[in-house]
């Protein structure tokens, strides 16, 4: 009840949904993902927040071309960063903390999980429709104390994301049992990097293999939330801090990302009815 | 409320990740002290002196870090490895220090073998008679089970790895890390300071979202005076088996590693071209090069593994003999 109640006060208490984006592999698309996502939920007229879990290799700011900018604090502690005049989606990263964009945050364990407390309890995040958490590839002391500080926030649960190969789905089992070890939802699998079109023939080639995320789907019995292909014009978006959703409607990646926000956002809606 | 920890350090801050971190006199009174206290500290005279011995036999050590996942790290250190030991001479390690997500199993071809303890010490498992393996892989009893530790507790474990493995003589210890610079990374380079290291392998994707990571690693090298012996690109560039017209899938928007490189003065050991067969090649458990020995890819891999095996043959270690 106690927690209760500190949860109805704090700084989190005007976020309707929490999601979590993991993975258990690197590489495969958590932060390109957690962007698209949440660019998606603003086309669709949401007030979205990403919280930048991973430490050691922040890829959000970059990703909204905000990397330069500081964080403030205010009465209820640290600002986070808006990417644009609307305010309708605000970024928090040790990104923003390094004072030079190559230091190193060579830290261990204890001390990644007393910033990852602060970030979930001393952010003035404000009302968000959804906080989308970008994690670290991995199982371990991030995501411990993530899903531990979220616990009282009650989090919608999280979108695992993997590519086709077995390698990279190898990883992500692991993960699921963390999800369950630890009680949290799975909303489903998001299989990325899924074919390459040729722009110049057309050819689809599967450069990472094909049909790992969907197998593992139905294997473990968690929702498949779609297939994402390879798309040069996406990277090229990401690493220019565009918005891609915007100005390329006609990619190859696109219809595959938005049916991925519609599922979430008609889970949310079935979740309040 | 609570100190940001990100906040300014003191004066003779002794560094956090030196053995002095939350212990030395500069630290009195900064509001990290507590947490640099707990981190695992080097390993005491008796336990480094252990190590020593253990890797006494080891001629030559490499890392292959990143900072970035999704990279090729695992991909690398398997065809390292083979390419190694290709010369049936030469005696090859490859140590797996990934806890969380360790690839090597599956990618060496050993998924579901076991680790057998002798009166050595735990045997490696071995894919050739001159190629052996160790993995926190070969420590879960199944492809579900998720190794879900805080740091202190990996650390513990990559130290058995070094002092219990019975490796034997050792030509080339090639040691694959997971991504960032943390426990498991400061924890190698702590224990394996008992022996030496020749050098990291720092593997990276032509892409700022690759660099921007990877500059750090380089950072964290020069911070734990770890030798640089050069870079790899990893999927750079995709040539159409159709058209055979090239594409940039992962775009070098900043002008790829040859840039970076260039401006952090450290080598470019070259450029690997991405090729469907090297994913399939690792999900079988078979080693690419054997498999594709006309891809271009292929090509790039023996290249840098030659230029590899020249620099740890130009910076050879004399072991000191402790009197």
């Amino acid at each position: 009840m106690e927690e209760e109640a500190a949860a109805e006060r704090s700084n989190l208490a005007g976020v309707r949904h929490i999601l979590l984006v993991l993975s258990g592999k690197g590489g495969v698309g958590k932060s390109t993902i957690s962007t698209e996502l949440a660019l998606s939920l603003r086309h669709s007229g949401k007030k979205v927040g990403i919280l930048d879990v991973d430490l050691c290799g922040p890829s959000i700011p970059r990703m909204f071309r905000v990397q330069d900018n500081d964080v403030h604090q205010c009465d209820s502690g640290w600002v986070p960063v808006f990417v644009d005049q609307d305010k309708s989606i605000s970024l928090m990263s040790i990104g923003f903390l390094l004072e030079k964009p190559d230091d190193a945050v060579v830290w261990r364990g204890p001390k990644k999980n007393a910033l990852i407390k602060q970030f979930v309890a001393d952010v003035a995040w404000g009302d968000l429709d959804f906080l989308i958490v970008d994690t670290p590839p991995g199982t371990s002391d991030e995501h411990i104390s993530t899903v531990e500080a979220l616990r009282p926030y009650k989090p919608l649960g999280a979108i695992l994301v993997t590519t086709p190969q077995a390698v990279s789905v190898g990883d992500v089992r692991r993960e699921l049992t963390f999800c369950k070890k630890t009680g949290l939802r799975v909303l489903g699998i998001v299989e990325n990097m899924s074919g390459f079109v040729c722009p110049h023939c057309s050819e689809c080639t599967n450069i990472f293999s094909k049909g790992g995320g969907e197998e593992l789907a139905k294997h473990a019995g968690v929702p498949f939330l779609g297939c994402v292909p390879l798309d040069p014009q996406l990277s090229q978006s990401l690493e220019e801090g565009r918005d891609f959703i915007q100005e390329f409607p006609k990619s190859s990646a696109f219809p595959a990302l938005a049916r991925i926000a519609q599922q979430i956002l008609d889970g949310t809606s079935q979740r309040s009815s | 409320m609570a100190e940001a920890p990100c906040g300014p350090q003191p004066e003779d801050c002794p560094g956090t990740n030196s053995a002095q971190a939350g212990r030395a006199a500069a630290c009195q009174g900064c509001p990290n002290q507590r947490l640099c206290a707990t981190g695992a500290a080097a390993p005491d005279p008796a336990e480094a002196a252990e190590l020593r011995e253990r890797l006494r036999s080891v001629k030559h050590t490499i890392l292959v870090l990143s900072g970035k996942g999704g990279v090729g790290k695992s991909t690398f250190s398997a065809l390292l490895a083979h390419g190694l030991a290709a010369d049936e001479a030469k005696q090859v390690a490859l140590l797996d220090i990934d806890i969380c997500g360790p690839s090597i199993p599956k990618m060496m071809g050993l998924e579901g073998e076991q680790v057998h303890q002798s009166g050595s010490g735990w045997s490696p498992v071995y894919v050739e008679e001159n190629l052996g393996v160790m993995s926190v892989g070969f420590l879960l009893s199944s492809p579900d089970d998720a190794v879900i530790w805080r740091g202190p507790k990996k650390n513990g474990l990559i130290k058995q790895f070094l002092r219990d493995v019975d490796w034997g003589e050792i030509d080339y210890l090639i040691v694959d890390t997971p991504p960032g610079t943390s426990d498991e990374h400061l924890s190698i380079v702590q224990y394996l300071s008992a022996t030496h290291i020749d050098g990291a392998v720092i593997i990276t994707t032509p892409q700022e979202v690759s660099l921007q990571d990877v500059r750090k690693e380089i950072n964290f090298c020069h911070k734990v005076k770890l030798p640089i012996i050069g870079v790899v690109e990893n999927m750079s560039g995709f040539i159409c088996p159709k058209c055979k017209n090239e594409s940039q899938i992962f775009p070098p928007t900043t002008g790829g590693a040859e840039k970076m490189c260039q401006n952090l003065n450290v080598s470019l050991l070259g450029k690997v071209p991405l090729d469907p067969q090297i994913g399939k090649s690792c999900d079988k458990g078979q080693s690419f090069l054997s498999e594709a020995p006309e891809s271009p890819a292929t090509l790039s891999y023996r290249n840098i593994i030659q230029r590899i095996q020249e620099y740890c043959d130009q910076h050879h270690f004399h072991e000191e003999k402790i009197i």
